[in-house]
């Protein structure tokens, strides 16, 4: 059977006065259904972009989906109409995005934006779309859902703004949705509430989910499998136990120790990763991240390594990823 | 107006870093803002009860963390100790002087010894000021640097002094990147050669990549300069990293204070409990163990906030009593103070 979504070789770009910007630089990944699937990575790393573009929300211009295949059950989602790609968005691929402020109409109500769904795609009626986004409401865990429904976005705080997005992207029963960034703008006990929603509703209806974030904390604990990704790659790709217990990139190593953990005795001092990401217009045909690396040798210079694997389902693109695994993890 | 210090009781710690003598010292400090309405006549309707009666001390030489969620008063009360707000009610203690009562010219001298870092990198420095002259202007302001020759100099020191080529100097803000922005927001801080800086959220606008870096020229400065911080965040690893002392805010009050290890080994209060739990470890194995507790319901408006202790409706271990006495803020352990009954 074919994975549910499967990403090949995709390139972004967006063509702007300063050069072209090479956001999403040929990454490929599948998703399996009910899975859950995290890129992780910085500001600027084309996290979102990569996602976007599963959607075709890049808006054109500047930029552009360049190459590549997104096959989504069956179907290649790059050779769809205009259309058609409008019946895939939010019926079969919902999206959930980072700032539940912007990202719902502000004058519309609540009941409003969630019918609107139901009855585009579902050709409901308003008595039936209404008595489902009751019931929705109730699932994300809202409470007095009928007097919500009145409502407008500014009556509501920033994690029920979340938790209706939730229930906008659950109403016509998606395979996948994509969350992107879904917890970032939230505060920390809002978003562990926000997160077992997601987890114990996507685990219960059969949903795959993709979820990007720049939180390693947030990955650890639900995601099935990781993408780590950097300068519009994916540089290492794992099961989270293989990413945060033998990473095979010198970034990710790098990520992991920079931040302080609480579980852990304190440090004297953090060791932070060096320099600056790079410029994702002037990338040159060596490794990205070399400027950053101390693991760096001659070879990163002319040629970009590719992902590979250095054991069952763990991926990394890294010349060096052999010395990385094993005694020489410690090396500084 | 007696310029000398009054100790009454408050939560007083001494870690081993720490020389005794007491550098800020805010006593039952309220800040209510007004809600006005009408049109041409305004009337007050309520307040919002933004800090409601929270006292704390900081030694020279101390950082002291102050947590909490957003809204619950933490850059609020920064922000009165810097006399951005006249507060309401209640005594802040800066060096022995009472800060709420400085006129205009007390305050300015005032603001040469406390400095301030703000969270957002982008909007805190002045896009159309070179960053040499942004770093500069205070000591021009202030007078500590007259002569414009070694006002430069001086810029390019601090430049240095905070991870920064020099040429940064003569370019915009526009021109960086969000960890070289909160540098030069440090440097100005560092400009005046102030004794006590407020450090409101300088890292969560940034990468978790730069962030160690910020962290780190952080605590290096704190040593060369022998820095006073009050570090204002809501993310607890970073605070646990870096602070003395931890002040736990929820909604306008401190619920627990205490030496850092302290706090998150043996947290009292059930709120810092439910706080400490919901943080995610990058780890999934110590992930799988751990035991999620997830805090029902969300913060209640300060505009009118519960009766008794304003966690109970959110609280696990509440009992009859809390919705209806107010818990004292006490003293359970040498340093460890916490507010709640059932502790």
């Amino acid at each position: 059977m074919p994975p549910l979504l499967e990403i090949n070789n995709l390139y972004t770009q967006f063509f702007t006065s300063a050069g072209t910007v090479r956001a999403v630089d040929g990454i490929s990944y599948v998703v399996e259904e009910g899975e859950t699937v995290a890129i992780v990575g910085e500001s600027g790393c084309g996290k979102s972009v990569s996602a976007l573009s599963i959607l075709r929300l890049i808006p054109d211009p500047p930029g552009r989906i360049v190459e590549g295949s997104i096959r989504f059950m069956g179907r290649e989602l790059l050779q769809l109409s205009d259309d058609e790609i409008r019946h895939v968005r939010g019926r079969e691929i919902a999206m959930v995005f980072q700032e539940p402020m912007t990202s719902l109409n502000p004058v519309l109500t609540i009941g409003r934006q969630l019918t609107e769904t139901l009855t585009h795609h579902l050709d409901m009626d308003d008595a039936a779309a209404r008595a489902r986004a009751l019931e929705l409401l109730d699932l994300v865990g809202i409470s007095d859902p009928d007097r919500r429904l009145g409502q407008y976005p500014h009556h509501l705080s920033g994690g029920m703004r979340q938790r209706v997005m939730i229930a906008m992207a659950l109403c016509c029963e998606p395979k996948l949705i994509i969350a992107d960034e879904p917890t970032t703008a939230l505060d920390v006990t809002i978003q562990a509430q926000i997160l077992e929603l997601m987890k114990e509703l996507t685990r219960n209806m059969g949903v795959a989910l993709i979820i990007i974030t720049h939180n390693l904390g947030v990955v650890a604990r639900y995601a099935d499998r990781v993408n780590v990704m950097y300068a519009g790659k994916i540089i290492e790709r794992g099961t989270a136990l293989d990413i945060y217990h033998s990473p095979a990139h010198p970034y990710t190593l790098a990520l992991l120790r920079s931040v302080p953990r609480m579980d852990q005795p304190r440090k004297e001092k953090l060791d932070p990763v060096e320099g600056q990401p790079p410029d994702l217009t002037t990338l040159d045909e060596g490794c990205p991240f070399r400027p950053r690396c101390r693991y760096v040798v001659d070879r990163c210079a002319e040629e970009n390594p590719l992902l590979e694997p250095v054991s069952e389902g763990h991926l990394s693109a890294c010349w060096e990823k052999d010395r990385l695994r094993g005694p020489l993890k410690e090396a500084s | 107006m007696s310029d000398q210090t009054t100790v009454t009781e408050g939560p007083e710690a001494v870690p081993d870093r720490v020389s005794g003598e007491v550098l800020v010292q805010v006593r039952n400090l309220k800040m209510h803002f007004p809600i006005t309405s009408g049109v041409l006549i305004q009337r007050e309707v309520a307040h919002v009860r933004a800090v409601d009666g929270v006292s704390f001390d900081i030694r020279r030489g101390e950082t002291l963390g102050l947590v909490g969620e957003s809204g619950c008063g933490k850059t609020t009360t920064g922000r009165c100790i810097l006399r951005l707000e006249r507060p309401t009610a209640g005594e802040i203690y800066f060096d022995g002087v009472n800060v709420a009562n400085l006129g205009k010219r007390e305050l300015i001298a005032l603001r040469q010894k406390i400095q301030v870092i703000f969270q957002d990198p982008y909007s805190s420095l002045n896009p159309r000021m070179k960053i040499g002259d942004i770093i500069g202007e205070p000591m021009h302001v202030h007078k500590i640097e007259p002569d414009r020759k070694a006002r430069d100099e001086r810029v390019r020191e601090l430049l240095n002094l905070c991870g920064l080529d020099t040429r940064f100097a003569d370019r915009y803000p526009h021109e960086m990147s969000g960890g070289q922005r909160q540098r030069v927001g440090i440097a100005r801080a560092l400009a005046m050669r102030a004794q006590f800086i407020i450090c409101d959220e300088p890292v969560s606008a940034l990468d978790v990549s730069i962030q160690a870096q910020v962290i780190n020229l952080l605590e290096d400065l704190r040593e060369e300069f022998h820095l006073t911080y009050l570090f204002i965040a809501h993310d607890l690893s970073v605070v646990r990293h870096l602070c003395h002392r931890v002040a736990v805010m929820y909604l306008g009050k401190i619920v627990e204070l205490a030496d850092c290890d302290e706090l998150y080994d043996n947290p009292l209060h059930p709120y810092t409990q439910l706080l400490l739990s919901a943080v995610p470890i990058p780890d999934p194995e110590v992930e799988a163990k751990r035991e999620h507790r997830i805090v029902k319901g969300e913060v209640p408006s300060p505009i009118n906030p519960p009766s008794g202790c304003v966690f109970h409706p959110r609280c696990p271990m509440a009992v009859d009593g809390c919705s209806k006495n107010v818990p004292e803020f006490r003293e359970v352990k040498p340093g460890h103070w916490v507010a709640c009954t059932e502790v």
